[in-house]
């Protein structure tokens, strides 16, 4: 297992629901990966080094963007519903950021609703998994992440040029076809199991069918 | 059949009619999945903080509900929750409920929203009760010195 690439990724997962962060946490942990959870988006940027202060792009965050940093960070995974800042918002932040613009991010969400799925993945998340998120889900990160761990050996102040590179090796994010298909699965995912129980009164009585 | 044989064939079937009666869904069993030597106790742990959020929870709508203004909005944000935790463990005619009076909630429909809350006490109950059977069962197996199988 030491000798495994896995065990060096680092994921940062934001979720306000104490349930979720346990769940998502065994998720990823079972995949070998390090993980840090965080109950919020604000304790997130904090824990990622962005504050107020350090605004956009100052000298030192494009050269060396990890240095204010504690501990690397190969991809974030966030709730999209929270309270104060949402997963949207958050996402939105990491992508004005020159010093983390390149981490990827993933949404995801008890809610399958295709607006906001589109919403976030025009605004540059790699996924969108519909909640509970399971470990096929999961399975799904690690070419994101080796995308950035490319990117890194091969850091220098022109972030422009890795950014090319990195488009050609994966389809970025305004690509139609492997979004069709996260789009397509989480709506089917997130009408399979509403489809068997009717939602309304009707339905009250859940007692067996 | 040996005692541990008997506990695991009750482990089994009691955690198949669960299933079958739609107390808990295909997420459960992911839970289960996630459990292994090195997490014995993940899925006690992970339905423990679902008892006590849930149990919260409860107490929290009851006192929206008592309020001589309903403040729909929190109810809803309550409900919400409710409904994302339900459905991480797989307490399936839980979270059935919550889809229920979300939509009663939008509506602003008093009536419905009552009878739900009732229902989601009565589900939440039945489940809890039913979840600590099944636990018990497999602390049974453990103390006759086997292991839970794995469905």
């Amino acid at each position: 297992m030491g000798l495994s690439t896995e065990s060096q990724f680092h994921v940062l997962a934001v979720d306000d629901s104490i349930i979720d962060r346990k769940l998502i946490e065994r998720l990823l942990k079972t995949s070998s990966y390090q993980v840090t959870t965080v109950d919020s988006g604000s304790k997130a940027l904090e824990f990622l080094g962005l504050n107020e202060d350090k605004h956009k792009d100052t000298n030192q965050l494009s050269i060396s963007p990890n240095s204010h940093q504690e501990v690397e960070v190969n991809l974030i995974i966030t709730d999209y519903c929270m309270p104060g800042m949402t997963g949207y918002d958050l996402l939105k932040k990491i992508k004005e950021s020159s010093s983390l613009r390149d981490i990827p991010v993933v949404i995801m969400s008890s809610e399958n609703v295709p607006s906001r799925i589109n919403r976030c993945l025009e605004e540059g998340a790699e996924e969108f998994f519909l909640k509970p998120v399971k470990l096929c889900d999961v399975n799904k990160l690690k070419p994101h992440m080796m995308k950035t761990k490319y990117k890194n050996n091969h850091q220098n102040p022109e972030n422009q040029e890795n950014e090319e590179i990195s488009e050609e090796i994966q389809p970025q994010p305004q690509q139609q076809q492997s979004n069709n298909n996260n789009k397509r699965k989480a709506m089917e995912d997130g009408l399979s199991p509403d489809r068997t129980r009717p939602r309304f009164a009707g339905g009250l009585t859940v007692a067996s069918n | 059949m040996d005692l541990v044989g008997q506990l695991q064939r009750q482990f089994v079937d009691y955690t198949t009619s669960l299933t079958r009666e739609g107390f808990l869904d295909d997420q459960f069993k992911q839970l289960q999945k996630l459990q292994d030597e090195s997490n014995p106790e993940f899925v006690v742990e992970v339905v423990s903080l679902f008892f006590e959020d849930s149990e919260k929870l409860l107490n929290d709508l009851a006192s929206a509900f008592q309020q001589k203004i309903v403040d729909y909005k929190k109810v809803d944000a309550h409900v919400h929750q409710f409904k994302g935790s339900s459905s991480s463990i797989g307490a399936q005619r839980v979270k059935n409920v919550c889809v229920a009076f979300k939509t009663y909630c939008e509506a602003r429909n008093f009536e419905g929203c009552s009878i739900c809350l009732q229902s989601l006490e009565q589900e939440y109950h039945l489940v809890k009760s039913k979840l600590e059977t099944l636990f018990k069962l497999e602390q049974q197996i453990m103390a006759a010195g086997g292991s839970v199988p794995e469905l």
